[in-house]
């Protein structure tokens, strides 16, 4: 398995460097600046040299790079790494060059707990949090060995996610439905690709260990020949103004993959499709979604782009809100590609404000509110300096980025969520809907 | 505060640091002691050494302050080599805090003294390692069973003296779904070091108490438990259906590496279950697999190359879901050519249309190596879906107008290969002609080239055209010279009223005045067969004889090479699509294996394919009897570009055929030739010394890609040349030059 995890800076100065096994020489540390810091070319994650395979990922403005001499795991090398990159951002709220040196004692700390003999351990945040914390004060717990007792059967224990002893005056449970909604359209119009990656997010404040049980609006045809699929659809209430073709006409949506969080018992949800858990206190992601029929798309986008001779591009962008009147997008922010060699640009807008970035080579455009049905467009002109010499412009798509709330554009709803606990408390529920932008692509 | 002069200590060091830091290490005060530990600690980070230290850091270790603690303990591992008698000093304190109350400190201890790789303190190892293998607390307990893996590594036979590996296979069935997925690590670690051993045996029982434990455990030892699973064979079906079952739940898991092993398992035991309970859970999977597109683009990369791997078994898992491949705008490169590769290994009759247009916009695009890519993509469809051959065609002319040079250059060289396959796109030649003055790639060419002279007789100005190429002939690369001179005979065959002054001049210019063997030896072949008056039809017969259609340009991996990567899935191996040994383990250890598995993939490949020999055999069957025919093959291969022992040394026919058709790779000399198809052109190098004799004995390069694919695939650009410049030849006698290259390959790694 993993025979070290090294940290690096953009320089490619050595800032981890924190070795699993005996063949992880210190000097293969420079081997790395040399091979890959220092070499300019674009290349592949993955670089063997020798029996030595060097895995890394940029994040920020440091490399993590995990070392093996075997032929090791790729894909949980790399979900590894992202797991480590996760953790430095909840430990440090940023996982830069300035967060590792500020506290490589807790990186070497952290990484000794995750990661043992090169194979990882528990790598969940709250647990590590318990015993592996910023303050110097975290000792008085962990050195008391009954604290400790505790901690290590939560951190080893089937659910290591959750303590035992939490305690609520007031027991809530919010749930927030975000979905990226991905486009690419083509010049043409016609839509290439339309999905959308959802997440739902859950923030539990829920005393005990309360087991829930969460209904969607879902059609999961996963396995259309699993029998017992549609013992959940009962009635369909509560289900507001979705209308699609008649497969969805009951309101339902057809999840094409939904991925859980490891507290959901998958083997449950395999045979009865009823997704059940033990909340992490706090907040987790529950589950993770794709779509990719009957997408709603918010924003239909027109453009005309006109190259005049070599000098000049004349854009004309129509974009208009395809949802409900009554609700509306926020941060709406458009941008215009526009060709390397642009001199000046000309803007006009029916609405928000637009501006030339140079560095981005974008005309950005920005809404800071859209009502729905709202249409605006904007007309601009590029004014290009000449070139020695003649080189085509790649048109990169225009894209879009926005959000919106109470909309979904998979038309996904969340039907339920039941709290079952011993004390048999009363708890209040909450969901919110919103719309994103995922990669929102029109090529012109 | 003290933050400031922790980084601090990243400046450049002042003089007497090592001074400073010991007189802090002794220090009365115990913060100035810990502050000087972790300044210590950042100095081995930045790679000094500061071994000198070990003394007076070991004063430390007996503390109250885990953190302290911890830092000793780091500072032990990395130096304990260093200063292995003073490591006698520290066993103490690690058998102390091995029995202290506190599990986080008795597992530290228990961890830390198993990577302190000192022979003493193997011998002290023994007693806490029992106990802690029995304590009362999971998280001791696992890691102990990783303890045992690290014990394994140090001394075996102690390992083995004391039972410990018994104790492991019994905490198989622990209560603690962690420790079972650490005892099964360890367990599967020593199995793979030492499977002489028989240290992970999987019965009925342990079977069960895996599955139970794998939908508790963390995601981490899922992949352990699902690994083990898949390399486990089933006693018989109904347990394999069994395993199936339990695992396909696993396809919903949040990380990526859970749901590819969970997929490795279910794609290999799904061999032995029912066709028709193995097609539900091929359609179970595809799902899952379209979700790893979409996350983070490292584990793209690995997800697509592995994907690539399932496609090649099972090519229509993916049918419907040609969309998710598109290439997004700023997607890396490496991902964007993974997706073009499997977008043409999903195209099908209806799904065609779509993907010929997306790979026009790439087309347009101006990353020049991507846009080569993907008008190559454009001819691998035309050639895979005939449905398709006219709209790619089309596309193709659209593109060729656009007059982008490297498109042009590319676009020839996909057009030469659909003319291989289809007929009937002669009127397209003109078009293709005036972009002639544009060509300067020797690839691009000599595919034109090749064209004029194949439809000779429907060119009316084709002399005029090869004319003006025989005029420059000595400046020409001997790629695109050897097309020349093919083409002026081809024509003179065809029209010899047009094209006599031509040839004389061309076979002058290429015997007299040029210094390559190869172009100057094949001039001679040719002027011989023109010369013989005998019998003037035999000439045509051999050299305007009817080629046999390519069947393919994509490349795909030997059927024997393929299930072992099967085995692989997710791995290393599984990115490089390489069997682990051409990349692990010892250098002098890997050669041989590599050559040997090398070797019999080649010949295996030649029994279940022996359609490059039977090409070479068909194409000239009207003149010569076959088998004499294969064999002038063979020698005018190996006189042409061998230069080195004759093939008759070697015993096997079919596979020598093979090996000469593979072309270059036999060449020792120089161990670049040795990656063809490092880069990975459905064309490689080896392919175009074959192109060469496409005139004389038929062309099946490109239809037999996976002879040179043996060699390395794809994506192994990486790879050091000692390892991917595997040599076929080295069966009787390996060239010396050869092992020397290894050797200082080696050399250059024991470096490190």
């Amino acid at each position: 398995m993993l025979s070290g995890i090294l940290i690096f800076n953009q320089k490619g100065e050595n800032l981890i460097f924190r070795a699993f096994r005996s063949d992880c020489r210190p000097r293969l540390a420079d081997i790395f600046r040399i091979q890959v810091i220092s070499n300019p070319q674009v290349r592949s994650p993955i670089l063997t040299l020798g029996s030595t395979t060097f895995s890394h990922v940029k994040h920020e403005n440091i490399y993590i790079v995990a070392v093996t001499k075997s032929n090791a795991n790729a894909a949980l090398i790399f979900e590894f790494l992202y797991r480590l990159i996760l953790l430095g951002k909840s430990y440090f709220g940023k996982f830069d060059e300035e967060a590792v040196k500020n506290n490589f004692v807790l990186i070497y700390e952290l990484l000794d707990e995750i990661l043992d003999f090169g194979y990882p351990q528990n790598t969940e945040t709250d647990t590590l949090k318990m015993y592996i914390t910023t303050e110097g004060v975290k000792s008085a717990i962990a050195n008391s060995p009954t604290d400790s007792s505790k901690i290590t059967m939560q951190a080893t224990g089937a659910q290591s996610w959750r303590r035992a002893d939490i305690k609520y005056r007031k027991n809530e449970a919010f749930v927030d439905v975000i979905e990226d909604v991905n486009l690419l359209m083509s010049a043409t119009g016609t839509v290439l690709r339309a999905d959308v990656n959802g997440q739902i997010v859950m923030r539990a404040y829920l005393t005990g260990t309360p087991e829930c049980k969460f209904g969607l609006n879902d059609r999961l045809l996963v396995d259309t020949t699993d029998a017992p699929g549609p013992s959940k659809k009962g009635d369909g209430g509560g289900i507001s103004g979705v209308k699609k073709t008649t497969r969805a006409a009951a309101g339902s949506v057809t999840l094409e993959d939904c991925q859980f969080h490891q507290c959901v018992k998958l083997g449950k949800f395999d045979a009865d499709r009823i997704i059940s858990f033990v909340p992490p206190d706090g907040e987790f992601e529950l589950m993770r979604y794709r779509a990719t029929e009957n997408v709603n798309l918010p924003f239909k986008v027109h453009p005309t782009v006109r190259e005049i001779g070599t000098t000049k591009v004349e854009y004309s962008v129509a974009i208009k809100a395809n949802y409900s009147a009554k609700l509306f997008a926020t941060n709406v922010v458009i941008r215009i590609p526009t060709p390397l060699n642009t001199a000046k640009t000309t803007e006009r807008t029916s609405q928000g404000r637009a501006k030339y970035e140079p560095e981005q080579n974008n005309i950005v455009w920005k809404i800071p509110r859209f009502s729905g049905q709202a249409e605006f467009v904007l007309n601009a002109e590029a004014t290009l300096t000449s070139m020695t010499h003649q080189k085509a412009w790649s048109r990169p798509p225009i894209s879009l980025s926005f959000s919106l709330l109470m909309f979904t554009s998979s038309g996904l709803l969340v039907r339920y969520l039941k709290v079952f606990e011993k004390n048999n408390y009363s708890s209040v529920k909450w969901v919110r809907y919103m719309t994103r932008a995922g990669s929102y692509e029109i090529r012109f | 505060m003290a933050m400031n002069k922790i980084r601090g200590a990243f400046a450049v060091p002042r003089k007497g640091e090592t001074f400073e830091l010991r007189a802090g290490l002794v220090s009365q005060y115990a913060y100035e002691r810990k502050e000087s530990i972790q300044k210590t600690i950042m100095a081995m980070t930045l790679g000094k050494d500061v071994s000198a230290l070990f003394p007076d850091v070991l004063k430390n270790i007996a503390t109250g302050d885990l953190e302290q603690k911890k830092l000793v303990y780091l500072y032990l591992m990395n130096y304990a080599k260093s200063h292995p008698d003073l490591c006698i000093l520290a066993v103490n304190t690690f058998v102390q805090d091995s029995e202290d109350p506190n599990p986080l400190i008795r597992a530290l201890a228990i961890r830390t003294m198993g990577c302190i790789r000192v022979e003493k303190m193997v011998d002290y190892m023994e007693e806490p390692l029992r106990k802690t293998l029995r304590d009362e607390s999971p998280y001791v307990r696992k890691t102990a069973a990783i303890c045992v893996a690290k014990l394994f590594d140090l001394n075996p036979s102690m390992c083995l003296e004391n039972g410990f590996l018994e104790s492991l296979q019994e905490m198989i069935g622990d209560p603690n779904p962690m420790v079972v997925a650490n005892s099964v690590t360890a367990l599967s670690e020593i199995q793979h070091s030492a499977p002489e051993t028989g240290a992970l045996k999987i019965t009925n029982n342990t079977l069960r108490k895996m599955l139970m434990a794998l939908n508790e455990c963390t995601e981490w030892g899922r992949v352990t438990i699902l690994s083990t699973l898949a390399e486990y064979r089933a006693v018989d079906v109904k347990e394999s259906e069994h395993i199936c079952e339990r695992v396909a739940p696993q396809f919903q898991h949040v990380n990526a590496s859970v749901v590819l092993a969970a997929v490795k398992v279910v794609f290999l035991h799904m061999k032995y279950i029912g066709p028709e309970l193995a097609k539900t859970y091929l359609k179970k999977m595809a799902p899952p697999l379209v979700t790893l597109v979409s996350s983070a683009p490292e584990v793209q990369y690995v997800a697509l190359r592995n994907i690539d791997l399932l496609l090649q078994k099972q090519p229509d898992i993916l049918n419907k879901e040609l969309r998710v491949f598109f290439c997004k705008y700023n997607d890396p490169p490496y991902v964007k050519f993974q997706k073009l590769e499997i977008m043409v290994r999903i195209a099908n009759d209806r799904n065609v249309d779509q993907l010929l247009a997306e790979l026009k916009e790439y087309a347009v695009e101006v990353d020049m190596d991507f846009v080569r890519r993907a008008v190559r993509a454009i001819g691998q469809v035309a050639i895979k879906i005939e449905s398709a051959s006219e709209k790619s065609v089309n596309a193709l002319l659209d593109l060729i107008n656009l007059k982008v040079n490297y498109v042009v250059q590319e676009a020839i060289v996909v057009i030469r290969d659909i003319f291989r396959k289809y007929p009937g796109y002669e009127g397209i030649i003109p078009t293709l002609c005036q972009c002639i003055d544009e060509l300067d790639e020797p690839n691009a060419r000599a595919a034109l080239i090749w064209i004029v002279g194949e439809y000779a007789e429907k060119i009316s100005n084709a002399g005029d055209i090869l004319g003006g190429f025989v005029d420059g002939f000595n400046e020409e690369f001997s790629q695109t010279q050897l097309q020349i001179l093919t083409a002026v005979v081809k024509l003179f065959l065809k029209r010899p009223d047009k094209a006599q002054g031509l040839v004389q001049r061309v076979l002058q210019a290429a015997t007299a005045e040029n210094d390559n063997p190869d172009v100057r030896d094949r001039a001679y072949i040719y002027w011989r067969l023109l010369s013989t008056t005998a019998d003037q039809n035999a000439t045509k017969n051999i050299i305007l004889s009817d080629k046999p259609a390519i069947v393919t340009t994509t490349a795909s991996l030997p059927p024997a090479l393929l299930e072992r990567l099967l085995q692989e899935l997710s791995t290393l191996s599984s990115v490089y699509h390489k069997p682990p040994e051409q990349f692990v383990g010892q250098g002098r250890f890997g050669a041989d294996a590599v050559q040997r598995a090398a070797i019999e993939e080649q010949l295996q490949n030649a029994r279940e394919n022996p359609l490059a020999a039977a090409a070479a055999a068909a194409a000239v069957s009207g003149t010569a009897p076959a088998p004499q025919a294969q064999n002038n093959v063979e020698n005018l291969l190996d006189i042409d570009f061998d230069g080195g022992a004759p093939a008759s040394a070697q015993s096997n026919d079919a596979a020598m055929g093979l090996e000469g058709l593979a072309g270059t790779p036999v060449r020792v000399q120089s161990p670049a030739v040795g990656v063809p198809a490092a880069t990975p052109s459905p064309a490689p190098p080896a392919s175009n010394n074959l192109d060469d004799l496409l005139g004389v004995f038929g062309d099946s390069g490109p239809s037999q890609p996976s002879s040179s694919g043996a060699n390395g695939s794809g994506a192994a650009n990486d790879l050091m040349n000692g390892f991917g410049g595997l040599d076929l030849s080295g069966t009787t006698s390996p060239p010396p030059n050869n092992n020397q290259g290894k050797k200082t390959n080696e050399d250059i790694l024991s470096l490190f």
